[in-house]
C-alpha cells in the first residue's frame, strides 16, 4: 500500500511539473497552439487512473495532458507531440488537445465537450461483446453534462449495463461560466438517477478518496453490474486556457480557498503523517525534475514531421499530396 | 448467379460478412425487426448481442460504434434515413473521420454507416436528402454510392472488410431495382474504382447512385438518334477514381455530370470542376450539370418529382453539349 500510495504522490507531482514547464515553453513560443492545464485536479486524475488495470480504456478531453500520464504513459512522446514534433505520441499531428497513448489504453481524448462520452461506452461494448472483462473510464467536465452526447452515452450504458466509470471533473466552471447558473441539478451525481446509474461525490482533491471510489466502481463494471457516475468536487487553479493575456475569471477568495486545498500538499501532509519521510517526498520531486528537463531535451531535439506526414493517417492508406505541395524535409529541430 | 433485389443484396453483404469474421455486428434503430428486409433471419443466426437494437440515439450509438472500432470491432451501423445521420453530425466528423488523424495513426476504425436516401415519395424536406456532398468534404470518410444490386453487394462487403470508416448512401430508388448478383462470398467490388456501366464515343454521362439508371435509359433513347454516349459510374466518391472518369472524357472530349444532389457543391460540380481542371484542352464543349435544384423538396409529388434528374433532363442537356 505505501508503495502504491507514494506512486499516487509521484503521478500527481509528475502532472502537475510537466504542465506547469508545458505553460512555460508555451509563453515562450515553443508551444503552438492553445493548452489548456488542470492544476489542482491532479488528484480526480490520479485517483481514477490508478484505479484501472493497464488493459482498461480511459477516454479524456480538451484539459487531458494529465490522463494519460496518470495511465502510465512516458512523458516522452507527451511532451514532444505538444511540440509538434514527429517523436509525439500523436506524430505531431494532435497536439495539446489529443495527448492519447493507445499503448496505455488511453483511447482518445477529444476537444469537442462531450463527444468523449459516447466513444468510451462504445469501447466497453466492445470490452463486452468480446467478453473480456476490461472496464472503459471517462473523463468529462461539468460543462459536457448539458451535452446531449453525454445524456445519450449514460443511457446507453445504462440499458446495456456496460462497465462504464463516467468520471465527471467538476472544477465548477465551464471557461467563465458558473456550472450552478447553467446546470439544472445541485449535484451532477443526481443525473445519474434519471438513468437508474449508480451515482457517488467525492472529494476531487483527495486523492485516496477518489482512488476508492472509483475502485470501487471499477470493480462493480467487471463483475458485471453495470456503470456508474462518479461526480469529483475540484478546482481548477489556472485560467481556461493558459497565456490568453487576459482574465477571464474573477474568482476573488475563492481561489485563495481552494488553493488551501492542494491535492498535492493535502496528499504529502497525509502521506508524512502516515509516517513517510519528507525526504523521501523531496527525492521523488527531484527525480521528476530530471525527467521533465529530459522531455524537453528530447522534445527540442526531435525533429519536425515530414510534409508528407500531413497526408497519412487520413486513412490506413495514404491520400494524395497536391502537386503544388513542396515536400520539405524536416525542419532542424 | 441469381436476380436479386437491391434490398437483398444489402442482406446478402450483411449475412455473409456477419457469419465470416465475427467482430462484425450491426446495430441501429429496428434492425431485429427488419424494417426494409436487410436483416431477415439476422436474430436467428447471430442473436441479439450482434444484431443490436438501439434507442433512437444517433450520436450515442454513432460514438459507440467508433469506439468499439477502435477496440477491435468491425461495427455495421444501420442509421436508415440518410437525414437522421444529423443528429450524429458531431461524432462522424470529430469523431469518426478524425480520429485515426489526431491521434497519429494509433486509432483504427473499421465501421460502417448504412443509410437511405429516401427521396422521391412525398416524405418532405426532412427525410429526402442526398447528402453525401456534404461528407465529401470531410476526409476521413470514404464513401461509396451503388447504383445497382450487384455493386452494392460487392461495395459493402469491401466497405466492413475495410479498416476505415465508409458511409454507404443506399439509393432508395433502386431498392426494389434487380440485377445478377454473384452469390459467393468472395464476390467484392473494390472500393475507389468507377465503372464504364456503357461505352460510347461522343459524349460521357459521369452519373451517380440513382441517376445511373436514368443515364442509361437516355443512352439508349440517343442511341436511337445516333449519339453514342458512355456512362460512367464513380460508385465511390472518396476516393474518386478520377483517372477512369478522365480517360473516357479525353476520349468524348464532352461531358456532363448527373447527380440527384443538391447542385451546390454536389459530386457532380466537383466532378466537373475536376474534369474541367484536368482535361479542359480535350473538351469541345462546356461541361454541364443535371443536379436537383438548390431548394428543398416539397412534399406534394406534384411538384416534388420534376426537380430530379431525369432520363429526360439527361437527353436534353446531352443534346444541349453536342449542339454546342
Amino acid at each position: 500500500m505505501k508503495k502504491e500510495r507514494l506512486e499516487l504522490f509521484r503521478r500527481m507531482v509528475l502532472i502537475r511539473r510537466f504542465e506547469s514547464h508545458a505553460e512555460a515553453c508555451h509563453a515562450k513560443g515553443e508551444i503552438p497552439g492553445s493548452l489548456h492545464t488542470a492544476t489542482g485536479q491532479e488528484a480526480e486524475i490520479v485517483g481514477s487512473c490508478m484505479a484501472l488495470r493497464p488493459d482498461d480504456y480511459m477516454v479524456g478531453n480538451h484539459r487531458s495532458h494529465g490522463h494519460p500520464i496518470a495511465k502510465g504513459a512516458s512523458i516522452n512522446p507527451l511532451m514532444a507531440e505538444l511540440f509538434g514534433r514527429s517523436t509525439g505520441v500523436c506524430g505531431g499531428k494532435g497536439g495539446s488537445m489529443h495527448l492519447s497513448d493507445f499503448s496505455v489504453g488511453s483511447l482518445g481524448e477529444t476537444s469537442i465537450v462531450g463527444s468523449g462520452v459516447p466513444v468510451a461506452v462504445g469501447a466497453a461494448l466492445g470490452a463486452s461483446l468480446q467478453g473480456s472483462d476490461r472496464v472503459s473510464l471517462c473523463f468529462f467536465g461539468d460543462g459536457a453534462t448539458n451535452e446531449g452526447a453525454f445524456h445519450e452515452g449514460m443511457n446507453l450504458a445504462a440499458i446495456w449495463k456496460l462497465p462504464v466509470i463516467f468520471l465527471c471533473e467538476n472544477n465548477l466552471y465551464g471557461v467563465s461560466t458558473p456550472a450552478a447558473e447553467v446546470i439544472s441539478v445541485k449535484d451532477i451525481a443526481e443525473r445519474g438517477a434519471a438513468y437508474t446509474m449508480r451515482s457517488e461525490i467525492v472529494d476531487g482533491q483527495d486523492v485516496d478518496a477518489v482512488f476508492d471510489v472509483v475502485g470501487a466502481a471499477v470493480s462493480r463494471a467487471r463483475a458485471g453490474e453495470g456503470p456508474t457516475l462518479v461526480e469529483a468536487k475540484t478546482y481548477r487553479f489556472a485560467e481556461h486556457a493558459a497565456n490568453m493575456g487576459r482574465v477571464l475569471l474573477e474568482r476573488g477568495p475563492e481561489l485563495e480557498e481552494w488553493l488551501k486545498r492542494d491535492p498535492i500538499e493535502l496528499y504529502r501532509s497525509k502521506l508524512i503523517a502516515a509516517g513517510t519521510d519528507a525526504d523521501d517526498l523531496i527525492a521523488i520531486e527531484t527525480e521528476i525534475d530530471d525527467e521533465i528537463v529530459a522531455s524537453l531535451d528530447f522534445a527540442r531535439n526531435s525533429p519536425y514531421p515530414e510534409q508528407s506526414e500531413a497526408f497519412t493517417d487520413v486513412f490506413t492508406e495514404p491520400v494524395p499530396t497536391p502537386a503544388w505541395l513542396k515536400v520539405v524535409g524536416n525542419g532542424d529541430g | 448467379m441469381a436476380d436479386v433485389s437491391f434490398l437483398e443484396a444489402i442482406r446478402q453483404a450483411q449475412f455473409e460478412e456477419l457469419s465470416r469474421d465475427e467482430n462484425v455486428f450491426l446495430m441501429g434503430e429496428d434492425v431485429r425487426c427488419n424494417v426494409f428486409g436487410t436483416t431477415t433471419g439476422f436474430v436467428e443466426a447471430f442473436g441479439k448481442a450482434r444484431v443490436r437494437d438501439t434507442p433512437i440515439s444517433e450520436a450515442g450509438f454513432v460514438g459507440a460504434a467508433a469506439g468499439a472500432s477502435m477496440v477491435g470491432m468491425r461495427p455495421i451501423v444501420d442509421l436508415t434515413i440518410a437525414t437522421f445521420a444529423y443528429p450524429a453530425m458531431d461524432q462522424i466528423c470529430s469523431i469518426v473521420a478524425k480520429s485515426r488523424y489526431l491521434y497519429g495513426g494509433q486509432a483504427r476504425l473499421p465501421l460502417v454507416l448504412r443509410m437511405c436516401m429516401f427521396y422521391g415519395n412525398s416524405n418532405a424536406a426532412q427525410h429526402s436528402d442526398r447528402p453525401y456532398p456534404m461528407f465529401m468534404g470531410m476526409p476521413g470518410l470514404k464513401i461509396i454510392v451503388p447504383s445497382n444490386p450487384a455493386d452494392m453487394k460487392g461495395l459493402l462487403k469491401s466497405a466492413i472488410r475495410d479498416d476505415n470508416p465508409v458511409l454507404s448512401f443506399e439509393d432508395g430508388t433502386l431498392w426494389s431495382s434487380k440485377s445478377t448478383v454473384p452469390d459467393d462470398d468472395g464476390f467484392l467490388v473494390p472500393i475507389g474504382v468507377a465503372d464504364v456501366k456503357r461505352e460510347g464515343e461522343d459524349v460521357s454521362v459521369i452519373a451517380v447512385g440513382g441517376a445511373v439508371q436514368y443515364a442509361l435509359a437516355a443512352a439508349e433513347t440517343l442511341a436511337e438518334e445516333g449519339v453514342s454516349v458512355e456512362v460512367v459510374d464513380p460508385r465511390t466518391l472518396v476516393p474518386l477514381d478520377t483517372k477512369t472518369i478522365l480517360t473516357s472524357v479525353r476520349k468524348t472530349g464532352r461531358a456532363i455530370t448527373v447527380d440527384p444532389a443538391h447542385q451546390s457543391c454536389s459530386a457532380a460540380s466537383e466532378i466537373s470542376a475536376t474534369i474541367v481542371e484536368r482535361a479542359f484542352s480535350d473538351l469541345k464543349a462546356p461541361v454541364l450539370r443535371v443536379t436537383t435544384p438548390d431548394t428543398h423538396l416539397p412534399f406534394s409529388p406534384h411538384i416534388e418529382k420534376p426537380l430530379y434528374p431525369s432520363p429526360e433532363r439527361i437527353i436534353a442537356t446531352v443534346r444541349k453539349v453536342m449542339d454546342s
